[in-house]
């Protein structure tokens, strides 16, 4: 029992990560069609951004990892900002240049934070409750799962708030569906993207100040190797459905952990569940069936 | 023969000279393109500042992209001035708030939003916004009643209530708007044609419309297009007082279109007709 509670907890923590990196991914393609592959350097950079002002601040307190977690965010949010505005905009509709490029920014990011902080991980330690467990029906659960849970849950609930009651929620809502008849409705939809492209990055950020205390290192690869299973995420959930890439986080995180206790064959069992799910189901849980 | 060889209703070609101050929009030598085919060729015509100016033509010729055109949701060439000033090398957002309402074939209502939000997310300005919505509560109170319920769950008319409601909630100097009554029952075309009737009071419409029985009650001028082209402009009447002259460049009988509001010209013969043209 304690070990199906410990499995399931971490799973899912480890699904809130993935979330936090497919929601950007999902909402970028769903109003803009854009597949962002630079999207997991959004997050390595969070996370050392991150990294950088715990250090500064003290890394076991807690106003150091709240301060993290506001760097990873802002960094994020502002580095997808000008990503849209500087590489991504130009592109729109030229959908083989979208790819290009943001494979190339996800190279050239690795091999410049390589540069800057070198290519081995940074280890790294947070406030001291973070780093114990607590029980839960016979389980030792550490609590830095519940932390991620948490912040997950805050992320998706804003993004849905966001959604639900501003303006450019509407828009991006409608955009979603129809992009042509929302300029035809004299609307400049562009400013919607640069926004989409600032809250994923936020996510995408604060995905990766708790990537690095979930997983307790800071590395120019984190981004990539999460970028993998929130791609897999997205596509599962359903490109462009916000709600979609929720549950599949959590499904996928579990299935993958429990196959990976089990068998050890975590990995080969998400890409076996994207094989189905795309044969039998190709626009994905909850996706349109085409776009 | 060119689409401009001859003006056999003696009036002045579109392009022959600048347009009157009378017109709200002057399109000249429009071309449109789409995946790279021809779809609208060397257009040119003007609409008055008033009343409603339909542009007919038998399905496929390029109606729709004409409009399209016009707001730039497609890719095109040529000169298009809406009260004096040249919009066609502006974006599609930028053009619609210079004044330009458009209400899209198959009504492209958002589906997974409701119609509050629909009407809401159409507002170009909120100061406007109030005075509109009491005229769009009083043309469709319908919407009023379904204002939480999804676009996507209403009906083929209501949705096109919804879709002509967005372009009226805006101060606007044009409205496009695209078959309106298409796939309508015979009531509900009625009561789209009432509201195009009341808004065409406040603001002039270029129409598309297939139904030849709408286009008699509302259209004072028509623009018809053949192929891509212009070949006929000028006073609605006129031309559908004159069956041999529908026969020959709608390929519909005008009697049999006005009988039967579901009988459009689709059933018309293919073939191009491009022997008249006037300004």
């Amino acid at each position: 029992m304690s070990t199906v509670v410990l499995l399931l907890v971490t799973g899912v923590g480890l699904g809130a990560l993935y979330f936090l990196v497919a929601s950007g991914l999902s909402l970028i393609y769903g109003l803009m069609g854009v597949l962002n592959f630079a999207h997991g350097s959004f997050l390595t950079l969070g996370a050392f951004a991150g990294w950088a002002v715990a250090r500064a601040v003290g890394t076991t307190s807690w106003a150091g990892f709240a301060l993290a977690l506001l760097a990873g965010a802002i960094v994020g949010a502002l580095v997808a900002a000008l990503t849209e505005l500087l590489l991504v905009r130009r592109l729109y509709e030229r959908h083989i240049e979208q790819v290009l490029v943001t494979v190339g920014l996800s190279l050239a990011s690795v091999a410049l934070f390589e540069g800057i902080w070198g290519p081995d991980p940074e280890f790294i330690t947070g406030p001291a409750w973070l780093d114990s467990t607590t029980s839960l029906l016979g389980a030792h659960v550490p609590n830095d799962r519940f932390v991620v849970i948490a912040v997950a849950a805050a992320v998706l609930g804003g993004i849905v708030l966001f959604l639900r009651r501003t303006r450019y929620g509407l828009i991006i809502r409608a955009g979603v569906e129809n992009r042509a008849m929302v300029t035809a409705l004299g609307i400049d939809v562009r400013k919607a993207f640069t926004v989409v492209f600032a809250v994923g990055g936020a996510a995408a950020g604060l995905g990766g100040v708790l990537a690095s205390q979930y997983f307790g290192y800071v590395s120019p690869h984190l981004g990539g190797s999460l970028l993998i299973f929130a791609f897999i995420v997205t596509v599962i959930g359903g490109l462009g459905s916000l709600a979609g890439a929720a549950v599949a986080s959590v499904v996928v995180a579990v299935l993958q952990q429990v196959a990976n206790y089990y068998w050890g064959y975590g990995d080969l069992v998400v890409v076996l569940l994207l094989a189905v799910v795309l044969l039998v189901r190709p626009s994905g849980l909850m996706g349109r069936s085409a776009r | 023969m060119s689409a401009h060889d001859t003006a056999v209703d003696g009036q002045r070609p579109a392009d022959d000279g600048p347009s009157s101050a009378d017109d709200v929009l002057e399109v000249r030598h429009l071309s449109a393109r789409i995946a790279g085919q021809t779809v609208v060729e060397d257009v040119s015509f003007t609409v008055p500042a008033r009343g409603v100016t339909a542009v007919l033509g038998r399905n496929g010729v390029g109606k729709t992209s004409t409009l399209r055109a016009i707001l730039g949701l497609v890719e095109r060439q040529g000169e298009i001035v809406l009260g004096g000033t040249r919009i066609d090398g502006e974006r599609t957002d930028r053009i619609v708030r210079r004044g330009i309402g458009y209400v899209p074939e198959d009504r492209e209502v958002f589906a997974g939003l409701t119609v509050a939000e629909n009407l809401r997310l159409a507002e170009r300005d909120a100061r406007v916004g109030a005075a509109r919505r009491e005229l769009v509560a009083g043309l469709f109170p319908d919407l009023v009643q379904r204002a939480g319920q999804r676009a996507g769950t209403l009906s083929g008319g209501q949705q096109q209530m919804v879709s002509l409601a967005r372009a009226l909630l805006n101060d606007n100097r044009l409205l496009l708007v695209d078959e309106p009554t298409k796939g309508l029952a015979p009531r509900l075309v009625a009561e789209v044609a009432d509201a195009l009737a009341e808004a065409a009071e406040r603001v002039p419409i270029l129409l598309v419309e297939q139904n030849l029985e709408v286009v008699d009650r509302l259209a004072e001028r028509v623009v018809v297009i053949d192929a891509g082209r212009v070949v006929h402009t000028g006073p609605a009447r006129d031309l559908l007082d004159d069956p041999a002259r529908v026969q020959r460049l709608l390929g519909v009988h005008a009697e049999t279109a006005a009988d039967d509001p579901g009988d459009t010209i689709t059933r018309a013969p293919a073939g191009p007709t491009t022997e008249e043209v006037t300004g």
